[in-house]
């Protein structure tokens, strides 16, 4: 108090001036603050799936477990690291009975740079799932797929590309909106002793949000040794009043050609053992392979069948929680190497964790 | 004393500023108040929307997820916009409406 009546009224004035503006500026500045600390910026995250089934097929059992880390690292407003690795084990008893054993493959899916150009344009450069029809980019996690074994044309072209894509979804009209995919590889490798390969391909689709439908094509061309074209088709409904799921696709190639078609019927609006049945969906799908002019054993160098093939599976789909679900289905092929059943059963679940401050629990604060 | 005095008077100052700022004159505070029924029953149906772009949009693929926090669902949404080439502005709505 002593020092206050020492004070010079200039310097008064100064500490009350300073006093009336610093609160008046804190108060018009206050809400900007919780905009810039708002938390709304995007944080590095791992995701991913982790599935373990048991496949019986002939009689053979397989034990397929499986992990797939999916690392998404945003930089900036506009850039993002992506990669997928995959570590499966498929392990059976050797024909004279023992313990279950086989490989573990590793390898990684895609490892790409995404870079938000403008509305209509991404621009992506690296190793990339090669979008020629929809299952491989869209619906390969286990925790997605309805069926787990894999439809019989996915190995049409849809090796891992390596080098860049330009892609981007727009509305056409109020109706309706595009999505494209453009993109050249300039080596591919991916399928077990298939060499590299350097091809170019592209993909539309329309999605009609009213009927919410989308239809869409894909094509792609070699750009060595044959110079091969191939091309597909594909197409995705999801009626808005009935909770079912239909989607398909056709993929025709020097190596063969073929079509799946699949659907999801979830019992939600059965008004019994309501609880259950909300969590529980039935799935088929069909599908048919026909063979190229490569040879038997090319094609099984690609992962196709060595023969006309036609297959039919059923199954039920328990959604335990989010992103876990128990899975059973069973199959029936046909072909001229023979027919057999296929039985599967297992767990799916799909994982996020967060590589930063989430904001979380400031915001229950 | 008159430094006291001063100090009052500040002090006083800056609590009529601040009070007057957030309570505003009665008619400003009506037009606020109305300002923020429409501020809310716009963020009510940019929701909605953003709900029925998620189940057109992602429920093609998969089952509704749980709701993350803004930063995570914000990466999660980048992806998904490249990976299932969504609109900018589906990627706008679903994010609102899987963060609110």
């Amino acid at each position: 108090m002593s020092y206050l009546l020492r004070e010079t009224a200039p310097a008064r004035r100064q500490r009350t001036a300073f006093s009336v503006i610093v609160p008046l500026l804190l108060l018009l500045l206050a809400p900007l603050v919780p905009a810039q600390d708002k938390g709304d910026k995007p944080i590095p995250i791992l995701t991913g799936n982790i599935g373990t089934f048991s496949f019986v097929t002939g009689g053979q059992n397989l034990i397929d477990t499986q992990i797939n880390p999916v690392l998404l690292v945003p930089l900036g407003d506009r850039w993002l690291i992506e990669s997928r690795a995959e570590f499966e084990g498929q392990f059976q008893r050797p024909p004279g009975g023992g313990p279950y054993g086989g490989p573990v493959d590793k390898h990684v899916d895609y490892a790409q740079v995404d870079y938000i150009a403008n509305p209509y344009l991404t621009v992506t450069a690296g190793r990339f799932l090669t979008p020629f029809g929809i299952f491989n980019e869209r619906l390969y996690p286990v925790w997605i797929r309805f069926l787990q074994p894999d439809p019989l044309i996915l190995p049409i072209r849809t090796a891992p590309s390596d080098g860049a894509m330009f892609r981007g979804g727009f509305p056409v009209s109020a109706q309706a909106t595009m999505n494209y995919a453009l993109y050249v590889s300039a080596t591919s490798i991916g399928i077990d002793s298939v060499d590299s390969e350097r091809h170019v391909g592209g993909r539309m689709g329309f999605f009609f949000p009213g009927p919410r439908l989308e239809v869409g094509g894909s094509w792609q061309k070699t750009l060595q040794d044959n110079r091969k074209n191939a091309f597909g088709f594909h197409m995705s409904w999801q009626p808005s009043k009935v909770p079912m799921s239909v989607r398909s696709e056709y993929a025709h190639a020097f190596e063969g050609s073929g079509y799946w078609i699949e659907g999801a019927y979830r019992l939600s609006q059965i008004h019994v053992w309501e609880k259950a049945m909300r969590h529980t969906e039935f799935v088929a799908r069909g599908q048919q392979f026909f063979v190229g002019a490569i040879g038997a054993d090319a094609e099984g160098a690609f992962g196709l069948p060595g023969a006309n093939t036609r297959e039919a599976d059923f199954g039920v789909n328990y959604f335990l929680r989010d992103g876990m679900k128990g899975i059973f289905s069973y199959g029936r092929q046909f072909s001229s190497t023979g027919n057999f059943n296929q039985w599967s059963f297992g767990l799916a679940y799909r994982f996020l964790i967060p590589l930063g401050p989430t904001g979380a629990s400031r915001e229950a604060q | 004393m008159s430094s006291l005095r001063w100090r009052v008077l500040a002090a006083l100052g800056t609590l009529v500023l601040t009070s007057s700022l957030f309570a505003g004159s009665p008619s400003a505070k009506k037009e606020a108040e109305s300002a923020a029924v429409v501020h809310s029953s716009d963020a009510d149906n940019m929701r909605i929307e953003g709900e029925k772009r998620f189940h057109a949009n992602c429920g093609r693929c998969h089952a509704t997820p749980q709701k993350f926090p803004p930063r995570m669902m914000g990466t999660v949404l980048r992806h998904m916009r490249v990976r299932a080439t969504i609109t900018e502005e589906d990627r706008r709505l679903i994010l609102l409406y899987m963060t609110q």
